[in-house]
């Protein structure tokens, strides 16, 4: 925050407006000023304030600013600590409830200081103040168990190429199988291109990540390989790879949507499965490409990191799990990046095993005696077979690693996200609950001059609803994020150790087949005489 | 083996890394006549094996042979970068990196140390096993002098001369090649065959070189997701750390076996191409010298054409053209039966080496399917939790 604006709002006289600027102009200000809540205040709580507010005049108000200005001073110059105190006098004169110690007591030493601090100065104004009323279980979620007895499977295949040149595009066949009875049928399929899978995601993204769920982020949009599909004529086997690697992960995709307990009921989801003509078109799509998703995302993540450090954690479940979170997502990028350096290298060496093998079969020719001739044809024979084993292992390392990795990577991304939005609710909250208490200032204000106001009943009312309903979404979210950061949790453990099987499994077959070149190598390289 | 039977056996029975040498043991076995013991050893450096091939190859009794190429210099830069990494990082590194780093700086020592070892001993074969070198003086010397000889390495100015005259020898090469005419078809036909195959197992080395290095850098990849997952497994969810933990150590292992892999592969496949490249040089020299001798030969005739025709310094010229021809038909001879003998050790050469080959590719490929096995049956454990 920057020092000189907290500062600056101290001499106005209009105590509305010093609270209007403080709250429009900074929102980290909201923010810091948010540490000190995220309580669930009763009425009561707040009404108490109100009433010893209510008991001040105008010159006390004023010296009491002064004092506030006086503290801001000292702690600028004390150091960076005063970031966030500055702000909590003018929250503790707006009656906002404090939080001394209490049941958070694993709060940050930073913020303690300024709970004692503020505490000494004005104690009268302190409240009490209970937890978030927020369900703090974070109870073991029997997953399974959810799966009842219907089912709602899909696959999606036959990626086949429409049209020619530019216009061209892939469409895949999305069939479902499904007891849901508000299928209209229980098998059916569907035409779809890759951008109605982008474009269901950008719908589903739109609706659900507000309220804290896990919207699967879309497969890759690998531009170079896909224009190679387009462009090329005939059925190339490495297009065609690529086309059935990418079926693969949209039938990943949609899959992970409907055993979603609430993404798999959104009508859009339906429609998409189901709707037997064209989706209209998705709007632009290409910048949902899984690689400006990512970007997106990243940027996302930073803020976060930024804002959840001011709104300093009251839920520790949240506090705990963001920064496993972070450390994960470093690690797994980490990992990623090794396993891009493999594949990388083994790219070399397939094409240096390649090279070497025409070579080898040139002084094969070249050599005159017929035995050692033919072991070096076989041998180059043997290294073309080998080139072609490390291009499959290559092809393994990047699906069963790399490309299951960078998934991951890219859920996470979504969960950081999730965390995003907890913080905005949560500063619609804060916003609301600073408002109420303006109003109601406002209202002390003019009863005491003896100018009742009916406007600002009304307005009380209206912001005390805005506060319920903060609170609410608030809780719901945060209670989302919870099942569904569980939920994921449980999933990846499962997924992971699968993955590595079968890229274990994917070696071991490598190596047999390394056996299997070389035994029939043997007799040749005897046989030179 | 009956005592009879003329043996000269050598073989490098140790060897001793300091600092900038490497001090070969070089340990000899023989009934020949001329040694005082039948088995002996002394130790060589090997500036001492580049003096025993300059000598040789300086010696103009052995111009009508294939002179041995000698052993590369020993090029243990790489692990001696990597030692100073190691003791550099000896602060900063954690307890695990500095042991993996210097089990990796172990096994790559080692297999610089066994290459360098094999070519050296490669050399030493090779002139014990020739009819005409095992019988050397210098060879003798080499062997069985127990002192060090006292070669010291060349100085810049004798290595400029040496530049030099390597690159007038092969001008000249290009211009006798071009212009000499050769009567004799089994030359003409082997000068072709050397230089075509030369370029052809240059080409061929420095491929499979490249294959080894891309072989070694897949190995190390291993080993950093190795780690990676070690750094995983502190970080994440405790369901998976021993999961974790089993795969990092599959990938650590692979790493070594895939090092081993490429290690052999530069031992047995490309040392050999890559001492059959100089050996194929080695026998071209051996057809420049004769081509000389034969340009040699032909001058000489034309002086004592010319002698003739003025009448002057006849004699001295018949001797000289006299000694040119009894030179050249002495190398034509000799060179011939090196020539058919050098295709008949390559023949053998390539056998035994191309069979270690694969026998060690099948060894460490079996190792690694046994790893993935245990590995995956270790890793399917951890599905029933």
């Amino acid at each position: 925050m920057d020092p000189s604006e907290g500062s600056i709002h101290v001499d106005e006289d209009d105590h509305d407006d010093l609270f209007v600027s403080a709250i429009d102009q900074s929102q980290s200000r909201q923010t810091s000023q948010g540490t000190l809540k995220s309580s669930n205040n009763t009425m009561e709580d707040l009404n108490t304030v109100g009433d010893e507010i209510d008991l001040g005049d105008d010159d006390e108000l004023e010296e009491e600013e002064g004092k506030n200005e006086n503290i801001n001073r000292q702690e600028q110059v004390s150091g960076p600590q005063s970031m966030l105190i500055k702000v909590n006098p003018l929250e503790n004169t707006n009656g906002g409830s404090m939080e001394p110690s209490g049941p958070l007591s694993d709060m940050s030493s930073l913020k303690a200081t300024i709970d004692a601090s503020c505490t000494s100065k004005h104690t009268s104004e302190n409240v009490a103040y209970r937890p978030s009323g927020l369900d703090r279980r974070t109870a073991e979620i029997d997953f399974q168990s959810e799966e009842s007895d219907t089912f709602l499977e899909i696959k999606v295949a036959d990626p086949q190429k429409v049209g020619e040149g530019m216009g061209s595009y892939v469409s895949y066949k999305v069939s479902t199988r499904t007891n849901i009875p508000s299928f209209r049928k229980s098998n059916f399929s569907v035409s779809r291109r890759f951008s109605d899978f982008l474009g269901l995601r950008e719908k589903l993204a739109e609706k659900h990540i507000h309220s804290g769920h896990i919207v699967p982020p879309p497969p890759e949009k690998d531009a170079v390989n896909n224009a190679k599909v387009i462009m090329s004529k005939d059925d190339s086997t490495s297009s065609s790879d690529f086309l059935e690697k990418r079926a693969a992960s949209l039938t990943r995709f949609v899959n992970r949507i409907a055993t979603h307990p609430v993404l798999k009921s959104d009508p859009n989801f339906r429609e998409f499965l189901e709707l037997e003509s064209e989706l209209p078109k998705a709007k632009s799509t290409s910048a949902l490409s899984g690689a400006g998703v990512r970007r997106l995302f990243n940027r996302m993540g930073d803020t976060v990191s930024k804002i959840t450090f001011r709104m300093d954690e009251t839920d520790p479940w949240f506090e705990e799990k963001q920064h496993q979170i972070d450390i994960l997502d470093q690690q797994l990028r980490k990992l990623q990046a090794s396993v891009e350096g493999l594949i990388h290298f083994r790219k070399e060496l397939t094409q240096s095993t390649g090279s070497f093998a025409k070579s080898a079969a040139m002084l094969g020719n070249c050599e005159e005696h017929t035995a050692l001739s033919c072991a070096l044809s076989q041998l180059a024979e043997t290294h073309e077979k080998i080139e072609q084993l490390h291009a499959d292992q290559t092809n393994s390392d990047f699906y069963h690693l790399s490309e299951p990795l960078r998934d991951y990577i890219s859920l996470i991304s979504v969960i950081k996200e999730l965390f995003h939005q907890r913080v905005k609710v949560y500063q619609t909250w804060q916003h609301a609950q600073q408002m109420l208490n303006k109003k109601r200032q406002a209202k002390a204000h003019h009863d005491l001059a003896g100018k009742p106001n009916s406007q600002d009943q009304e307005e009380i009312v209206e912001w005390e609803a805005k506060v319920e309903r903060g609170q609410q979404e608030f809780d719901q979210i945060s209670g989302n994020i919870k099942s569904e950061v569980e939920k994921f949790e449980f999933d990846r453990v499962k997924d992971f150790k699968s993955t590595f099987i079968k890229y274990m499994e994917s070696l071991l077959e490598d190596q047999q087949q390394l056996i299997k070149y070389w035994e029939a190598f043997l007799p040749e390289a005897k046989a030179i005489a | 083996m009956p005592s009879d039977d003329p043996t000269l056996a050598v073989d490098i029975s140790d060897a001793l890394s300091e600092k900038e040498k490497v001090k070969f043991t070089v340990h000899t076995k023989t009934n020949l006549p001329g040694f005082d013991k039948p088995e002996f050893s002394v130790v060589r450096l090997h500036e001492e094996f580049i003096w025993l091939h300059d000598t040789l190859a300086q010696d103009d009794e052995y111009c009508g042979f294939i002179i041995p190429p000698p052993p590369p210099r020993p090029d243990f830069d790489a692990s001696r970068e990597k030692l100073q990494k190691l003791g550099e990082g000896e602060g900063t590194m954690t307890k695990e990196e500095f042991n993996k780093t210097k089990q990796e700086l172990e096994a790559e020592y080692l297999a610089t140390f066994k290459k360098t070892v094999a070519m050296h001993e490669v050399f030493l074969q090779r002139l014990a096993a020739h009819p005409k070198f095992k019988n050397d003086v210098n060879f003798r010397i080499f062997l069985g002098y127990n002192d060090d000889l006292s070669v010291r390495g060349k100085n810049k100015k004798e290595k400029l001369v040496d530049l030099l005259s390597k690159y007038g020898k092969s001008a000249d090469d290009l211009v006798l090649s071009n212009t000499q005419k050769d009567i004799d078809e089994f030359f003409e036909h082997q000068k072709v065959f050397l230089i075509e195959y030369h370029k052809h197992i240059k080409d061929c080395t420095s491929r499979a070189d490249k294959m080894t290095r891309s072989h070694k850098n897949v190995a190390s990849s291993y080993s950093r997701i190795g780690s990676d997952l070690i750094g995983l497994s502190t970080v994440d969810s405790n369901k998976l750390e021993r999961y974790y933990a089993k795969n990092a150590d599959c990938f650590e292992k692979a790493r070594k076996s895939e090092e081993r892999i490429a290690s052999d592969e530069d031992l047995k496949l490309s040392d050999t191409l890559r001492y059959w490249m100089r050996e194929t040089a080695a026998a071209k020299d051996l057809l420049y010298r004769r081509l000389r001798s034969l340009a040699n030969y032909e001058s000489a005739n034309k002086n004592l054409d010319k002698a003739r025709l003025r009448n002057r310094d006849v004699a001295l010229a018949e001797d000289a053209q006299q000694k040119a021809g009894e030179k050249f038909e002495s190398i034509s001879k000799l060179a011939k039966q090196e020539l058919q003998d050098f295709n008949s050790r390559r023949i053998l050469f390539f056998r035994k080496n191309f069979v270690d080959l694969v026998e060690l590719e099948l060894k460490h490929a079996k190792a690694q399917v046994q790893l993935y096995k245990n590995c995956i049956a270790s890793l399917k454990e951890e599905l029933l939790d």
